[in-house]
């Protein structure tokens, strides 16, 4: 039987308590976005039909630029792809750590397995159906409730970055409210793409190789190189870390059923003892199932966003570096110029250009990169916290109900 | 001793009739031994050390990763744990009232409302089913108290590649008298254990009584040991293999019949036993088994039995049930022994790579508080895997067991349903042997006519010794169901109670590590 699923997320009435999915500028990554009023944005809610999200991007700002001091668009995903690709190819900011784009929301797998079920619906027994039936349906609404946030915290650092709250696209995004009739790129345009990112890669790979005269800059790079490495491994190492987890939890789920059966059919004083047990095992299930969201949510997130967010430091780096070729290859070319005393006036324009260019990267580079230090290391620390506060709140309510549940059981014989 | 070593010796033989012989002299002698022995030298020291201690095996495998001591011994045969102070408990279904002085035994019916039978003379042959030890069980397990501890340890592999085996030591340390010796100490090897079982089966099982299964062959399992690989899992086939081997003994000498079985005290105490060759899976007799199981497989098919007492109906259908939902059961923690390895496996490379990130970080607090996080996830990484050990032994294994115990409590049923067949085709002949006779009577041929009424009465024999058999196992099925039960109850309460104990300590330790890290978070600046 096909399943339309039709989920509506106000953040007023969330069905599931997830403590991290904040509002405003409070972001789940960006502890120190300052609370300005000269521009606040968030997503107040958010729709998901078939195969599309809906997300409503609601703006308070005071700022001259903006017709009202309120107002609400509708944005669906390739929207703020658009947003974040005008960024990129936007030279005015190449010497700026662009915000990483959301990945696309994913519910390919949950809606699979919620249609397995809803074929399966007749070999298994009511009870059955209607507990995997909520597990999915809260697995659905986790996912959805993560795109929701990640597609936030890019429309917060754009808004708390300074030069990019400035920018002209930015400001249409949130204000018009019409369809920005972007489509998604087609098949040329993907293939263009595609051909780009090798041509930009080999190059990277022989920028990264010049020598940069600035220690802070040498240093970072071979940092950013190494680091995004030991993000990524790091990152799916805890993914299938928290994957096991969550089967851990299915199979409790499957033996406290079993459990519960055989103690509704026994016939000594087992039974009581069983439909206790079961009854024991469901709750920590629970548990156990919140331990993994939780990991989840503050480390596994916090590992694949700084994953992109290194990326778009090395971006940066290679903007940079880019920008020095060209400046050390003008020179070359002035001074050929000068010697041969040819087109001299155009070498030195062409000089003073690429110098002017690489000395203003490197100068908002500086500040980005020791932003993003400083962004890391407090969403680090944030997120690390309420992993443990987290951790320890469960295993100490699992404590307690295996516990009492003891107690009542040693009390039985 | 000599004479009770003789009596073994005969049980060589699956010669039932040598088999009930000996086991009534044995009896015999053992009630003599009982009256002289002082009563009071039999209080074991076991006695008073916690039931915890009761079963502990003497060795401690270094590769499996055990929980601390107080909180769970996997070795230690949990499941198996006995109440020392109540050997009254084991019997409590035993009704038997028998006066010792008599030597000679009148055949004891059921105590329950049973048909008026003409007395009989008894050929050898009754005996069988006669013979009940709980005669003897009443009165020598009221002074004798029920203590017992074997454990099964050291595997050893003799010789080499396809022909080589495990040797395990069998330990017993007992103070009862049927034994000759307090401590001994013998080598055995798997297929002894088969043999034992296959004796103990052909004995009593169609008596009814539940002859615990012994473990499963395993020819991956064992060509891998075989073979000589020293890896983790061939490591870990040998341990359970022994500990299913200590649990299979300990359910045996449990059972108050078999304990005083001359094989199974030829299998505890000898030094040499006969090889077991009829276990082998292609040897004539393996070969004469799968037979015989699928003759029975047939057989249960086309009988159709009047069940005249609706509790034996009540009882079939509850063990079918429960036999389903264990199944179901073992299945769902087989998976989760599997997925707290894995987990434990992915728990233990995401902390290499986070100690590795924090190795990168530049931020000095940030990388040390990275560190800490890798090592906290190492520990929890050791955790899951105790517990993964702990849910394996303590729970999926006592469910594999149960799950094989239900097997043969069917097989018991099935007995009985083979002696009422067995009673009803008696019926059947004695009718036609009376019709035969009539017809002669009519033709009167004296000599033929001598003959029929001679067969006549072999068949009224016959007759009553069905019924009287069939009744004879209905009682023993009723008291074995009965004492399964209790041990079922009590098993399943002293496992559950002790894997609960472990979650509770995984979740104790959990908590010391969180709370050690969480300062360690809190510091970065």
């Amino acid at each position: 039987m096909k399943q339309t699923f039709c989920v509506i997320f106000k953040k007023e009435s969330s069905i599931i308590a997830v403590d991290s999915i904040s509002c405003g500028p409070h972001c789940l990554m960006n502890v120190d976005l300052q609370t300005d009023a000269t521009l606040q944005v968030d997503i107040s809610d958010a729709l998901s039909e078939r195969d599309k999200v809906k997300f409503t991007v609601h703006t308070k700002s005071t700022l001259p630029n903006f017709k009202q001091n309120e107002f609400s668009v509708v944005r669906q995903h390739e929207e703020f792809i658009w947003l974040h690709d005008s960024f990129v190819e936007n030279e005015e900011y190449a010497g700026y750590i662009i915000p990483p784009a959301p990945p696309r929301p994913d519910f390919d797998a949950s809606r699979e397995k919620l249609q397995k079920l809803g074929e399966g619906e007749g070999s298994m027994t009511k009870e059955e159906f209607t507990k995997m039936k909520q597990e999915l349906e809260a697995e659905y609404l986790a996912i959805f409730k993560k795109t929701v946030a990640m597609h936030e915290v890019f429309l917060c650092r754009v808004a708390a970055h300074p030069v990019l709250r400035k920018d002209l696209n930015f400001h249409v995004f949130l204000e018009y409210n019409q369809d920005l009739s972007v489509r998604g790129k087609n098949k040329k345009e993907r293939l263009e793409d595609f051909f780009k990112n090798v041509v930009k890669s080999a190059d990277g790979v022989l920028v990264a190789g010049v020598k940069d005269v600035d220690d802070f800059f040498e240093h970072e790079k071979t940092f950013l190189l190494e680091y995004h490495n030991r993000v990524k491994e790091a990152s799916a190492k805890s993914d299938r870390k928290i994957r096991s987890h969550k089967n851990a939890a299915d199979d409790i789920n499957r033996i406290a059923s079993t459990l519960y059966t055989l103690g509704t059919q026994d016939s000594t004083d087992l039974c009581k003892f069983f439909l206790k047990v079961s009854e024991l095992f469901e709750k920590t299930r629970k548990i156990e199932a919140r331990v993994a969201a939780d990991e989840d949510l503050k480390l596994a997130d916090l590992l694949k966003y700084y994953l992109r967010e290194s990326q778009a430091a090395k971006d940066l780096l290679y903007r940079r570096g880019r920008a020095l070729v060209d400046y050390e290859n003008a020179n070359k070319a002035l001074d050929k110029a000068r010697a041969k005393n040819k087109d001299v006036l155009q070498a030195e324009t062409t000089q003073q250009v690429c110098c002017q260019k690489f000395e203003k990267i490197s100068e908002s580079a500086k500040q980005e990169l020791i932003d993003f230090k400083t962004r890391r290391v407090a969403a680090f620390r944030k997120n690390l916290v309420e992993l443990a506060e987290l951790e320890l709140k469960h295993a100490k309510g699992n404590l307690q109900l295996l516990q009492s549940c003891l107690g009542v059981l040693k009390g039985d014989t | 001793m000599s004479c009770m070593r003789r009596f073994c010796h005969e049980t060589q033989s699956h010669d039932s009739l040598h088999s009930c012989m000996c086991r009534r002299s044995v009896a015999l002698l053992l009630l003599k031994m009982s009256e002289e022995r002082d009563p009071a030298a039999l209080s074991g020291s076991a006695q008073t050390e916690g039931e915890e201690d009761l079963f502990v095996s003497a060795m401690e495998s270094p590769e499996a990763a055990r929980l601390s001591a107080e909180d769970i011994s996997p070795s230690s045969n949990g499941p198996r744990d006995d109440d020392p102070d109540d050997p009254d408990d084991l019997f409590a279904e035993a009704t038997e009232e028998v006066s010792l002085d008599s030597p000679e035994r009148q055949p004891i019916l059921s105590d329950g409302p049973s048909p008026a039978i003409t007395p009989v003379t008894i050929s050898p042959r009754v005996d069988v089913f006669d013979r009940s030890p709980d005669l003897d069980e009443d009165e020598e397990e009221n002074r004798d108290t029920f203590d017992i501890q074997i454990s099964v340890s050291d595997p050893e592999k003799v010789g080499d590649g396809m022909n080589a085996y495990m040797v395990y030591k069998v330990m017993t340390k007992t103070s009862l008298s049927i034994f000759s010796r307090d401590e001994v100490c013998v080598k055995r090897r798997f297929s002894d254990f088969l043999g034992l079982h296959s004796k103990l089966a052909s004995k009593y099982m169609h008596m009814g009584y539940i002859v615990p299964p012994a473990p499963e062959k395993s020819i991956v399992g064992m060509t891998k040991v075989k073979v000589g690989k020293e890896d983790l899992s061939s490591v870990e086939f040998v341990e359970k293999r022994r500990s299913a081997l200590e649990r299979y003994l300990l359910r045996t000498v449990k059972h108050p019949a078999l304990l005083k079985d001359p094989d199974v005290l030829q299998f505890l105490e000898s030094s040499e036993l006969p090889r077991a060759v009829s276990t082998q899976a292609l040897s004539g007799a393996g070969i004469l088994r799968m037979v015989n199981k699928a003759a029975d497989a047939v057989n249960k098919m086309t009988i159709k039995m009047n069940e005249s007492d609706a509790w034996f109906e009540e009882k079939q259908q509850q063990f079918e049930n429960l036999d389903v939902q264990l199944r179901k059961l073992h299945a769902s923690v087989e998976s989760l022994v599997c997925h707290r390895k894995e987990l434990s496996v992915n728990t233990a490379s995401f902390a290499k790579s986070a100690a590795m990130l924090g190795n990168s970080e530049d931020h000095t607090a940030l990388s040390r508080a990275l560190s800490q996080l890798a090592e906290v996830e190492e520990k929890i990484d050791q955790l899951h895997q105790d517990q993964s050990y702990a849910d394996f032994y303590l729970i999926s294994e006592l469910l594999g067991d149960y799950v094989r115990l239900i097997t043969a409590v069917k097989g018991v049923f099935d007995q009985r349903m083979k002696a009422w067949a067995k009673w009803q085709d008696a019926q059947v002949m004695l009718q036609r042997k009376r019709e035969a006779e009539a017809k002669l009577q009519y033709a009167s041929k004296p000599d033929k006519l001598q003959q029929a009424t001679d067969e006549i009465r072999e068949w009224e024999g016959k007759v009553q010794q069905g019924e009287r058999d069939f009744e004879q196992i209905s009682k023993n099925i009723r008291r074995e169901v009965g004492r399964f039960e209790k041990d079922r109850v009590k098993d399943f309460r002293v496992v559950i109670i002790k894997y609960l104990e472990s979650l509770v300590h995984t979740q104790q330790q959990l908590i010391k590590y969180w709370e050690a890290f969480l300062p360690e978070a809190k510091a970065i600046a």
